[in-house]
């Protein structure tokens, strides 16, 4: 049964571990986005606009309300109807706008998880002590000195367990690309079962896969907040 | 106007669609709930040896793609079908439906239990002394003192599962079943029409939101003391403490 | 910020692909991208070698030398296919696709480059013998979405138990593992499954050939976006040609005993 997975012509092993890289890029490609868009959206959740505060609510609302999948399909059926009628209108003779699966896939996973990690991030800015923030105006930093040397590593502190969860919902999530057919792991593991007829075998692999991947994770995750976590004292 | 052509030609299939996804929600997380509960007080009470196959299987069920959980139980089950006609399973495993509502409870059970322990961990240890102080044995004490704090800490949480799970029901339309999700991407099929996405996401948020206001409803039941919010740096009129 | 620079640099592709878009097109050695679904053996499939292949893939790469352009071949799910190609992923489609009035709708097609017709798939040993609504009511009946099939079974067996499946093959497998109790799949690819694949011995066609024009339409065609109608006439004419130089009869051949054009032996 071992020959199923070996590399080469014959056997699923390459096909598999391709698709694992696949998997593995789209999460990382997914998180700096999700991160970027999640300050973003965090920050205008809490302006003083009216406006902002709207929009910042409304996103957060609608992509965790949505189910992932649902998200995913509209923004792989949708953009690229959307982007084409943008670039038609600006040049009748304009080529084509690609969406691959894969950039449909960061789109909409980086949406969600900029929802998600909004809130987060939400939360570790209101936990910040205002005092600290005071006092770094008041020795004369400019606001951009105290959000880059009190308010940043603070968040950073407080938002870590909730973001490493996120990442690891992400790194799941990214199986749902599989039914947009792309070719992740989960994709290449139903090709494999398509032909091997053996349908147990290669999805119990595939979840022991995303298990080692998560699990690496949490690893990973709790040594960050063991350093972020230096010096502090607990009760 | 062509934005609501594609709801009125099909809101009775829609209307069918939600309904199996509330079914499909509602099922898994009232079986996973009474599942989860002795669990969850294994879990906080045994020893670390006795409690390593549990924590496999929630480790495993929370690092794990629900699909990939709903392929193995659906297809894989396909595999053994023989050995599963013999023990009579067959004919469970046979429906698509019965296979979406094991993989979410399943799925779901892991969740519950670590929520659950939370609430249980989180029960003031002086109030545990008490109920044995008073004589309560174990059972009364939890049915009368822990259990009741428990669901209390732990409900704001349940409840963010509860939504989670109504949220990944969707991908059961990837195996033949028509809830919300089947239905939206069928009537896409035959009408290319893309507002039915817009449609679809409009009655999942509105679903959430109906959930959540109900289950904030719930919430404040459950926490008659809470209501008509205490002044800040006052004492708890019977348990004397904030 | 990242994300500004980000807009920037799309903008700037955008506009390069635009250029090369437009040079594209009036470049002699044009590039004709086909799409096609690589899960219907023997049409289309992907082999072990991770590759596309079958007589769709063929015939595409056959009318590409006769049209004398180079040809990319491009995987897509069956469920988004046409709208992929309205919005530009790739030019036509080749994928063993009806040539229906609810298709013509939305994209054009070429000449019928083969015809078909669906059946029916029941196990060896099942006691269905008669398709109708009456007698199937209840019972479970499969075919993969967003086809002909699916049309027919939903709208000849409204009291059956509908299963829809992404692809062909996990409806095979549905019926092989006993959770359909029918199925309705193209005549062509049902027979090749029940008689040549190992999960596919388990089942059998049965009932007659299901020809209704209704739901066969005119046969198998290749679809270009509307607007595109010198690629489909140059379509038409390579299909003329290979017909008439031997070409599509030896790969025809590869795959099938009869003449899948006409339906006859030959």
């Amino acid at each position: 049964m071992l020959e199923l997975f070996s590399f080469g012509d014959t056997g699923w092993g390459d096909e598999l571990l391709a698709g694992f890289g696949v998997t593995v890029a789209l999460a990382a490609v997914t998180l700096p986005v999700g991160i970027l868009l999640g300050f973003a959206v965090a920050l205008a959740s809490m302006s003083k606009n009216r406006v902002l505060r709207s929009i910042g609510i409304g996103y957060t609302t609608i992509f965790r309300g949505v189910p992932e999948l649902l998200t995913l399909f509209t923004v792989y059926n949708g953009a690229a109807l959307i982007l084409n009628q943008i670039a038609k209108a600006a040049n009748p003779e304009a080529g084509f706008v690609e969406l691959s699966p894969f950039v449909a896939g960061v789109v909409s996973l980086g949406l969600v998880f900029g929802a998600f990690s909004a809130e987060v991030l939400r939360g570790a800015f209101q936990a910040l002590d205002k005092g600290q923030i005071e006092a770094g105006l008041a020795v004369g930093m400019r606001p951009v000195h105290v959000f880059h040397r009190i308010k940043l590593p603070q968040v950073w502190r407080f938002a870590l367990p909730g973001l490493g969860n996120l990442w690891v919902n992400l790194v799941k999530d990214t199986a749902l690309v599989s039914i947009i057919s792309l070719n992740d792991l989960m994709r290449m593991t139903s090709v494999a079962v398509g032909f091997t007829k053996k349908p147990f075998t290669f999805f119990l692999v595939a979840c022991l896969a995303y298990w080692a991947v998560c699990a690496l994770s949490e690893v990973v995750a709790a040594k960050l907040e063991e350093r972020a976590n230096r010096g502090i004292r607990r009760a | 106007m062509a934005f609501t052509d594609v709801l009125v030609n099909f809101w009775p299939r829609l209307l069918h669609g939600l309904g199996l996804t509330l079914l499909l929600t509602g099922v898994s997380a009232v079986l996973a709930a009474a599942i989860s509960l002795p669990l969850a007080v294994f879990r906080t009470n045994a020893s670390a040896k006795a409690q390593l196959p549990l924590r496999v299987y929630i480790s495993f069920m929370r690092g794990t793609p629900l699909l990939g959980q709903l392929f193995l139980i659906y297809y894989g089950s396909g595999q053994f079908r023989p050995a599963l006609q013999e023990v009579g399973l067959w004919t469970f495993f046979r429906d698509p439906f019965n296979c979406a509502i094991l993989a979410f409870t399943l799925n779901s059970v892991a969740y519950q239990i670590e929520i659950l322990r939370g609430g249980l961990m989180g029960v003031p240890a002086g109030q545990i002394e008490a109920a044995k102080a008073v004589g309560m044995n174990r059972l009364q004490a939890y049915r009368r003192i822990i259990l009741p704090h428990t669901y209390r800490i732990a409900q704001p949480a349940l409840g963010n599962e509860i939504i989670l799970l109504m949220k990944g029901s969707a991908v059961a339309s990837v195996i033949t079943i028509f809830d919300l999700m089947g239905e939206t991407k069928t009537i896409f099929a035959k009408t290319f029409d893309f507002s039915i996405y817009l449609w679809a996401a409009v009655i999942y948020l509105v679903l959430t939101a109906v959930f959540v206001r109900a289950w904030r409803y719930l919430e404040k039941l459950l926490n008659p003391h809470l209501a008509g919010h205490a002044p800040a740096g006052a004492l708890h009129p019977v348990m004397g403490m904030r | 910020m990242r994300l500004t620079r980000r807009l920037v640099n799309f903008a700037a592709a955008a506009a390069i692909m635009t250029t090369c878009g437009l040079a594209g097109a009036l470049a002699e050695d044009k590039v004709v991208r086909i799409g096609t679904e690589g899960a219907y053996p023997p049409f289309n499939f992907i082999d072990q070698s991770g590759k596309l292949a079958g007589f769709d893939v063929d015939i595409g790469l056959a009318l590409c030398e006769k049209m004398k352009v180079k040809c990319e071949l491009v995987a897509q799910d069956w469920d988004g296919i046409i709208p992929a190609l309205v919005a530009g992923k790739y030019d036509v489609i080749i994928a063993s696709m009806f040539i229906t009035d609810e298709r013509k709708k939305v994209v054009s097609f070429s000449d019928p480059y083969y015809i078909a017709a669906m059946t029916h798939v029941v196990a060896k040993d099942s006691d269905i013998k008669e398709f109708t609504d009456a007698t199937l009511a209840g019972k479970t009946v499969g075919a993969q979405s967003s086809t002909t099939q699916a049309e027919y079974i939903q709208k000849k067996y409204p009291s059956a138990d509908i299963r829809l499946y992404k692809t062909q093959d996990e409806a095979n497998l549905d019926m092989a593992n006993g959770r359909l109790d029918v199925m309705v799949g193209d005549f062509l690819p049902m027979y090749e499954w029940t008689t040549k694949s190992e999960d596919g011995r388990c089942c059998a066609l049965a009932g007659d050939a299901i020809t209704d024009p209704a739901f066969v339409g005119e046969g198998v065609g290749m679809a270009v976006r509307q607007e595109d109608n010198e690629l489909r006439q140059n379509l038409n004419k390579a299909l003329a040609d290979i017909l008439a130089d031997g070409t599509y009869k030896k790969i025809n051949d590869k795959y099938f005993t009869i003449n899948v054009h006409t339906m006859k032996k030959d």
